[in-house]
């Protein structure tokens, strides 16, 4: 042990450390283990007919000559699996009232958008399987697509479902509206499109099912084995204990692995039909149809201010696209945003209200911000809006009415708590790295020399909730489980330590920052702990990776269990060292006798001791492992200070992001190198919304951008580079983090449209539509100026020029004339 | 069925392939080189670059039997003599990746990009690499992580 003695001794320090990760060894080297590597025994290959049809009743389905072809196994109908599939989960009735459709993992008697699965054929390999659709019969008859969630809710409306188009409306209300409305001196109202988006994780989802002696291993490109494991049970009604899920290398979610897939319950059902291994990975053109989407609302929003910019109240009214059926969060995503509309701000008076509506779309569900997102866009707008109206600085404005630092715990006007943060210092230092007062300076000198390349300044200062979440107030907002977190540590007898825990990591770097974390509240080696996560049988409890929480939640977690190690430790420690267990010190790695601190024994000592079992005390149980479950008592609120300066060329319309600086208060950081990586990435998908990306239906239902050609995911090319720097309030956890998954995209897409209009204002241009392309742009100007815009693509352009403008989207009601 | 003789990260094979398969698929499922995974269907995202002859190719978008009689490096055969290449080594000490997914295209890309511009400025780094597409990183450090490599003569 005594090596152990000397590395224990050694104070660590690995918390705030820039470690490099352990992951990368594997994923530099191509010794990886995605799920579409896995091959068993005697695996077969599934391969899926999908719906051409947005909405249709389908008629006739044979499979028949499916199964006479080269290779074929078998061949399934949704009729095959009608009496076992079950529906798909919603885990998240918002409201009492709330219209929750029946879904088939398979089409049965009618589809609802295309690319719903509606026959399949198991074959020997992928491409035998693939060939052998061709041979399906399969007869629709089209029924009538709704594709509009301004006009879904009308009486003449055709209908996605017998029960209609309307989901649920959930509505939140504080504060006198009608006293902060009557009479203010400033009302601005705005219309906000959010565009659909899709997820687009770089690994494509991927199925292996195995079924031996009724017990069944699935591994699945997934974020939540341990949900899936429990909602696969409750679907399929096969007994849990018999559900082993395993999320092996995973790459990339972004929300978009949070779900329990039809594709993934068809594989249990295949596995048990034939007694034989199955997979099934998609291809990227099925997973933008079928992986669900991300976003797609409308959003309505009223802000009453004081002349000097003081705001008064807040009113929020959205139509968020449900897509066709309820997926496992999909209609509490946009609720996570509710109460964000306030944001940083302090006001006398918010409302907000939710439609929910069914298309014949792919369902929306999470995506990286998920709900946050949109609502920081909303406000963000607004408030430079708001700021124009009054001819304040957008800075200055958001200052008069953000939460002082020194106000803080402060209880927002739609009930959350914020337990810290400082906008004035994470205002201040970003300030100082943009440079803004010598951008607003060129900005003028451009305005003045009426330059064809005018500079715009964009400004975002986000706040998020995440560390998703208090069991209680889940329950309170009706979610089906509880939000807290599960660690074990495992200590091994030489010294060495696993550490299990319920998060899923699947890019985050888990393996890293918990070893770090650890090392600190064990005082044992970073190179000595072994993180092991998402496989149900070796880490049976969990909640999974999403919302931001793994640190938060995950990370505490670990606290909690190591201070369990800590404690049985301590019994065995005052045995070996006889002394009493008042009278030990506990210095990370080690226990001293309070005043002889040469009477000492370390962790790995103790764990020695434990294993042997020879002089333990009586009654001491001769382990020092130990569980820990944390259920987190507040959300956390990561929040910062977003700058962009965009150039735009007034004569095509192109947006180029000259600099993007951002200053992210997260709390406390357990790796920079890490916490730069997620800001970049969430930067990137950000920005992405508001330049690039969107998916697009045709006017029959047709999903247009059905691969990345069309759609468009950027490249290094079309990014630029990012400045980031941090300020740093203590969340109230033991640990003092917050959380940082989400916080660029929450932030970023806001500050680049902000800097867009800021630029285009002189011109009359008040709003583009998110994507910002340089068509849509150059249209703004045009249609700003009064002029008219040419014929390429007509009818695209009526459409956009629709949006464009904000004219207020019918089927929303309560909006002042 | 065709014959395919090929020569992947050092090693010969010869195989008996579908004229129709896919050099991605011969590698991933013939040859048993899981390490290039795919990432799309339309040779966009480039997680499935691979060296052929010394040129990077999205092993998507050609044939097995295009490869006849070539020479094939994927990730698995960049590192030599138990050292890591020189971009893998910066893309792990630049945190260039997250998931990795579309790290072994990335790093293989990159290598040709140095093959051919051994000292590239940030913006040649980016244009250079729009082929390949990453979803976690926001591309800063893996444009960070090419420079390095560069700097360390990676290009040799």
């Amino acid at each position: 042990m005594t090596a152990d003695t000397e590395t224990a001794a050694a104070p660590t320090a690995e918390f705030g450390r820039a470690r490099l990760r352990k992951e990368d060894e594997r994923l530099i080297t191509g010794q990886t283990n995605w799920t579409d590597n896995i091959r068993l025994p005697g695996m077969l290959h599934v391969a899926f007919l999908r719906s051409p049809y947005a909405h249709a009743r389908i008629t006739s389905v044979n499979v028949s000559a499916a199964r006479t072809e080269p290779g074929v196994i078998a061949a399934y109908s949704g009729a095959d699996f009608a009496a076992e599939q079950g529906s798909l989960p919603c885990a998240w009735p918002v409201t009492p009232d709330i219209v929750i459709p029946a879904h088939p993992p398979m089409a049965v008697d009618e589809v609802r958008y295309v690319g719903e699965a509606v026959a399949c054929v198991v074959a020997r390999d992928r491409y035998a399987a693939a060939d052998a659709l061709a041979a399906i019969e399969i007869d629709y008859e089209p029924l009538p697509p709704v594709l509009d969630i301004r006009t879904a809710l009308e009486e003449d409306s055709p209908r996605v479902h017998e029960a209609g188009n309307k989901s649920f409306v959930w509505p939140f209300a504080q504060g006198d509206m009608d006293a902060a409305f009557r009479d203010a001196p400033v009302v601005l109202e705005r219309y906000y499109r959010q565009q659909r988006l899709i997820p687009a994780a770089m690994e494509p989802r991927s199925v292996v099912c195995s079924c031996v002696g009724g017990e069944f291993t699935l591994w699945s490109a997934t974020q939540i084995p341990h949900v899936l494991r429990v909602m696969l049970a409750l679907v399929t009604g096969i007994p849990e204990q018999n559900l082993r899920v395993i999320a092996p290398d995973v790459g990339g979610g972004f929300g978009s692995k949070l779900q329990v897939t039809a594709e993934e319950v068809l594989a249990v059902l295949i596995a048990r039909k034939l007694g034989r291994p199955v997979k099934w990975t998609e291809s990227r053109s099925e997973g933008n149809m079928t992986v669900h989407h991300g976003r797609d609302q409308w959003q309505r929003i009223r802000i009453a201010a004081d002349a000097d910019g003081r705001i008064r109240g807040l009113d929020v009214d959205l139509l968020a696209d449900m897509g066709a059926y309820l997926m496992l969060v999909t209609p509490g995503i946009p609720l996570l945003g509710a109460f964000m509309y306030p944001a940083i701000y302090k006001m006398d008076a918010y409302s907000f209200k939710c439609t929910g509506v069914f298309t014949t779309k792919m369902p929306t569900d999470a995506y990286r911000g998920a709900g946050r997102p949109e609502a920081t866009f909303a406000i963000e707008r607004i408030m430079d809006d708001l700021a124009a109206e009054l001819d304040l600085d957008p800075l200055e404005l958001r200052e008069r009415n953000w939460i002082k630092h020194e106000e803080f715990p402060y209880t927002t006007i739609a009930g959350l708590t914020y337990d810290s943060g400082n906008y004035e210092a994470a205002t201040a230092k970003a300030k100082e790295l943009f440079d803004y007062d010598g951008l607003r300076l060129e900005q003028e000198r451009r305005r003045t020399n009426n330059d064809p390349v005018q500079l715009g300044i964009g400004v975002s200062t986000f706040t998020e909730m995440c560390g998703l979440a208090p069991s209680r107030v889940l329950g309170s907002l009706a979610y089906g489980a509880g939000g807290w977190e599960q660690a074990s540590i495992r200590m091994l007898p030489t010294g060495k330590v696993e550490v299990v825990t319920g998060s899923s990591a699947h890019g985050q770097g888990h393996e890293t920052a918990w070893s770090q974390i650890v090392a600190d509240q064990l005082g044992v080696r970073f190179e000595d702990i072994r993180v092991l996560h998402g496989d149900t049988q070796v880490s049976p409890k969990g909640m999974d990776t999403y919302g931001s929480r793994s640190l938060a939640v995950g990370g505490m977690a670990l606290v909690s269990a190591c201070d369990k190690v800590v404690e049985k430790a301590r019994v065995i420690a005052a045995a070996t060292l006889e002394a009493s267990a008042d009278d030990l010190e506990w210095v990370p790695g080690r226990f001293e006798v309070r005043g002889d601190p040469d009477k000492r024994v370390t962790i790995g000592e103790i764990a020695l001791a434990a294993f042997a079992a020879h002089n333990l005390p009586d009654g001491v149980e001769p382990t020092i492992d130990a569980d820990a479950t944390y259920d987190p008592d507040n959300f956390s609120f990561p929040h910062g200070t977003h700058l962009c300066a965009t150039e735009i060329d007034t004569e095509t319309g192109f947006v180029k992001i000259r600099s993007y600086v951002c200053v992210d208060d997260i709390g406390t950081v357990v790796n920079p190198l890490i916490v730069e990586g997620q800001v970049h990435g969430g930067l990137a998908q950000g920005i992405a919304q508001a330049l690039y990306e969107e998916a697009v239906y045709d006017d029959e239902g047709n999903l247009v951008t059905s691969t990345l050609a069309d759609y468009l995911v950027p490249s290094a090319s079309d990014l630029p580079s990012y400045v980031t720097g941090r300020t740093e309030s203590r969340a109230a956890n033991r640990l003092g983090v917050k959380g940082v998954g989400e916080a660029g995209t929450i932030a970023s897409t806001p500050a680049v449209v902000n800097a867009i209009i800021d630029a285009l204002r002189p011109y009359g241009v008040t709003d583009v539509t998110m994507p910002c392309t340089p068509e849509r742009v150059w249209r703004a100007i045009q249609t700003a100026q009064g002029k008219q815009t040419g014929s390429a693509a007509e009818q695209h352009a009526a459409r956009q020029s629709d949006q464009t403008q904000g004219n207020s989207p019918q089927g929303m009601d309560g909006g002042e004339a | 069925m065709a014959e395919v003789t090929v020569s992947v990260d050092g090693v010969k094979y010869s195989d008996h392939v579908e004229p129709r398969l896919l050099l991605v698929h011969y590698l991933r499922e013939v040859v048993g080189k899981t390490g290039t995974p795919v990432g799309c269907d339309t040779s966009n995202c480039g997680a499935c670059t691979v060296l052929l002859n010394g040129e990077s190719v999205k092993s998507c978008a050609v044939l097995a039997v295009q490869a006849d009689s070539g020479e094939i490096t994927t990730i698995e055969g960049m590192a030599a003599n138990g050292s890591l290449h020189p971009l893998q080594q910066a893309f792990h000490e630049e945190h260039a990746l997250q998931c990795g997914y579309c790290t072994p295209g990335m790093i293989i890309a990159a290598s040709d990009l140095l093959r051919e511009n051994p000292h590239p400025s940030d913006d040649e780094i980016r244009e250079g690499l729009e082929g390949n597409l990453c979803r976690c990183t926001g591309y800063e450090n893996i444009v960070r992580a090419v420079r390095r490599a560069a700097q360390a003569g990676a290009s040799a």
